[in-house]
């Protein structure tokens, strides 16, 4: 069918993964250049080095576990329409479910307090069962989505912003068991050890894959630790992509866009709304809590404190940034607003740099920056000063709220309607309808 | 004899938990009633109410603690004298402008925020203010990360005596404040413009149709929730409430999420249930916190700050659109 790009002539052609020619390669090059990118290429991990610094691998493994939660959340809220605030509660179900499993210790009775290697007293000890990854990370999905499946009635009784409140609380309920539980849950600030990434086979002491030190690929190519952290997250994060679209393109996948629609209409038509409420949470909550699990074990030690009401707003703002409803828009949108944060303190240092060495933004740099008492700047340079001027933390976190604001009123379809738009507007050129 | 002196200490201490329980439940209905009348008028649930509050509470702090703003070059005029307590009636003159900055900053919001989005689907509003209020915590967190920031509270700690047990004058301040600001609202609900509000919230087109300006509606919506969020957190503020007389920063997490189960259980849309709701859940609260403290080992403790929680579930799946809600019509 060359010549007529969009001529569809079956459904299967319709929903197929990748439609055409120009995404398929699009795909592959993006795979290839993740790839390369990753093992260090020139040019293409210049890019990041440039844009995030000299440990730009580390943000980047960070966001792969979010977009995997991410994903879930898309189905839920974006293909469901069920809005909810609790995504966070069920990744730390995932997460607790994974550490009791996979926490290295004997057991039960390794729950004694001792001092890890920062000399932080672990009250908790690292109880756990030390079972391998291949058994944590899916009981991890598993048991989020049977928290899901049970809370999922609800839905089909409360509607709207009153589920999205009933959600809200389930965040409280879960940090209030975080606090009730320290002997299983660290302690409330500092929390505790994750298991690794390790793969292993059972509870052998040299594991197949030591993901915490370096190593060589078939002796050949050599792999940091953080580069093969971030291929096998890279690789769960692709097959947890294809699983969500075939999802969403699949029998399940219609009926849960049935009931976005209008859930009367659906169960008029015969798909019953209660049964697919429940499976849309339960797809949900397998998600967030895989992505949960991954998160707490990318980042080591967590706190009952990370899983709080400001993770689940994070998934809002990726899905309205990125564009509800869309699987490119969920990535893209978890890619942008995990990465602001740290683009934003690249430029206030590239910023500061400038008003040291006199670059062509100087000037720019005085007026916006604080480096003495008596500078007149918005931003504090000073790393943990309270008061005005701001740090750039809690800039970032403005510029987060206000960048919900600005896509909300100007871009309501977020990254991927304007990246519908330009495409249109080639695809059509040189005619403007 | 003893069991005398046991009833009278049970007494005093019923007296005492239930004017903490009336005077936190006032905190929640000031703060409610400012959800209800945005909910009301624009069908925007105001998850930003937290943010909008403390910065109303700031406000007041500006005034009467720093007595103006540094860059601005004029002084507030009315501030007490350094470092000194002002008189009661200072202090409210004080309190009615900070809540008039409070609802000026309302109707900024309104205009930026809110008004693009008019036609918008519910929860696109909803998120709208939740990056709101994303957006205006750090200015909070930031200005009181150093030390809290004293209200100046005419009254302090001070507390009345009866029959054994001791009121602080700042709870029964707490409940005259609820029942002025009860009171307004009604009158308002009573007034032209409130009628009109009646009008949009029932139906915005038709009232657009008859001539009733819509924009100015959401703009005094706003304006009066804006000021009624301010006044909750200024009267959270004082003395025996925990952050004891001044704005910190765990007045924040309070205001802005623990009101939430108060009106989903009153009904989004019913001033009546706001007030409803506020009482029911700072008595559930309060009451699960003096008496149930003997199970702490097993509920643990602070578990009182999820009872609230734990009541609007139940409530809601017996009632989906709370106890004064109207149910939405679904239609196909």
């Amino acid at each position: 069918m060359l010549g007529r790009p969009l001529l569809r002539t079956s459904y299967e052609q319709d929903s197929a993964l990748l439609p055409s020619a120009f995404q398929k390669g699009a795909m592959a090059a993006l795979l290839i250049g993740l790839v390369l990118m990753g093992l260090g290429a020139p040019i293409l991990s210049d890019i990041p080095e440039a844009l995030l610094g000299g440990t730009w691998i580390n943000p980047v493994t960070n966001l792969l576990p979010i977009a995997i939660a991410a994903l879930g959340f898309n189905i839920l809220v974006g293909v469901t329409g069920q809005v909810s605030i609790g995504h966070a509660f069920f990744m730390g179900v995932g997460a607790y479910t994974a550490v009791g499993l996979g926490g290295t210790g004997d057991g039960v009775k390794a729950c004694v307090p001792f001092h890890d290697e920062l000399g932080l007293l672990d009250q908790a000890g690292q109880c756990g069962l030390g079972l391998p990854i291949w058994i944590w990370l899916p009981a991890a999905g598993i048991a989020a989505a049977c928290v899901g499946i049970f809370i999922s009635p609800a839905a089909v009784k409360v509607r709207g912003l009153y589920l999205a409140i009933v959600t809200v609380g389930l965040v409280f309920i879960g940090l209030h068991l975080g606090r009730m539980l320290p002997e299983y849950a660290g302690d409330f600030e500092s929390g505790r050890r994750w298991p690794s990434l390790d793969l292993k086979i059972w509870k052998e002491e040299t594991a197949l894959v030591q993901m915490n030190e370096d190593g060589k690929w078939f002796g050949l190519i050599h792999l940091s630790e953080e580069q093969k952290q971030f291929f096998f997250l890279l690789a769960l994060v692709i097959v947890f992509t294809v699983l969500a679209k075939n999802i969403i393109r699949s029998r399940t996948g219609r009926a849960l866009q049935a009931i976005r629609d209008r859930d009367i209409a659906a169960e008029v038509m015969g798909v019953p709304e209660f049964k697919y409420k429940m499976i849309g949470f339960a797809i949900s909550s397998f998600y967030a809590g895989i992505g949960g699990a991954l998160f707490a074990s990318y980042n080591g030690r967590m706190s009952p404190i990370n899983w709080s009401l400001f993770l689940s707003v994070d998934f809002i703002a990726i899905l309205l940034i990125g564009g509800v409803g869309t699987i490119v828009g969920t990535l893209l949108g978890t890619v942008f607003v995990e990465l602001i944060p740290e683009l934003v303190k690249t430029f206030t240092e590239w910023l500061g740099e400038q008003t040291q060495t006199g670059g062509p933004l100087g000037w720019v740099a005085n007026l916006v920056l604080t480096e003495g008492p008596d500078d007149f700047g918005a931003i504090s340079l000073a790393v943990g000063s309270p008061g005005w001027p701001m740090s750039v933390f809690f800039w970032n976190l403005v510029i987060y709220g206000l960048l919900i604001i600005i896509f909300l009123i100007f871009e309501p379809l977020g990254l991927f309607g304007i990246w519908t738009k330009v495409r249109n507007y080639w695809k059509r050129w040189p005619f403007s309808y | 004899m003893s069991a005398a002196i046991l009833l009278a200490a049970g007494m005093s201490t019923f007296i005492q938990t239930l004017t903490k329980a009336l005077a936190l439940g006032s905190v929640y209905v000031i703060m409610a009633l400012g959800f209800v009348i945005i909910f009301k008028a624009t069908q925007v649930l105001n998850f930003a109410a937290g943010a909008i509050a403390m910065a109303g509470a700031m406000f007041m702090t500006i005034l009467v603690a720093d007595g103006g703003l540094p860059f601005l070059p004029f002084d507030n005029p009315l501030a007490p004298p350094d470092g000194e307590t002002p008189g009661i009636l200072l202090w409210l003159v004080n309190l009615f402008a900070a809540l008039g900055i409070a609802a000026l900053f309302g109707l900024v919001i309104e205009r930026l925020a809110i008004r693009p989005m008019i036609g918008q689907p519910l929860f696109a509003m909803a998120v709208i203010t939740l990056g709101i209020e994303v957006a205006i915590r750090p200015f909070n967190l930031d200005a009181t990360a150093l030390a809290a920031r004293s209200l100046k509270v005419p009254w302090g700690a001070e507390s009345w005596k009866w029959l054994d047990a001791t009121i602080p004058k700042s709870y029964i301040a707490a409940m005259v404040f609820a029942t002025i600001s009860g009171i307004v609202v009604i009158l308002f609900y009573r007034s032209r413009l409130g009628i009109a509000m009646r009008a949009v919230a029932f139906d915005q087109e038709a009232a657009m149709a008859q001539g009733i300006p819509v924009g100015r509606v959401f703009a005094i919506a706003w304006g009066l929730g804006a000021a009624l969020t301010a006044l909750a957190a200024i009267v959270y503020g004082m003395a025996p409430f925990p952050p004891g007389g001044q704005i910190s920063q765990e007045i924040h997490p309070i205001l802005a999420f623990r009101v939430l189960p108060v009106i989903v259980l009153g009904g989004l849309d019913s001033a009546a249930g706001a007030v409803a709701g506020g009482l029911m859940i700072a008595g559930a609260e309060v009451f699960a916190g003096e008496y149930l403290s003997q199970y702490n080992s097993t509920l643990g403790s602070g578990y009182s700050t999820i009872v609230p929680y734990l009541v609007m579930l139940i409530v809601l799946l017996v009632r989906p659109f709370g106890l004064f809600g109207t149910p939405e019509i679904r239609r196909v």
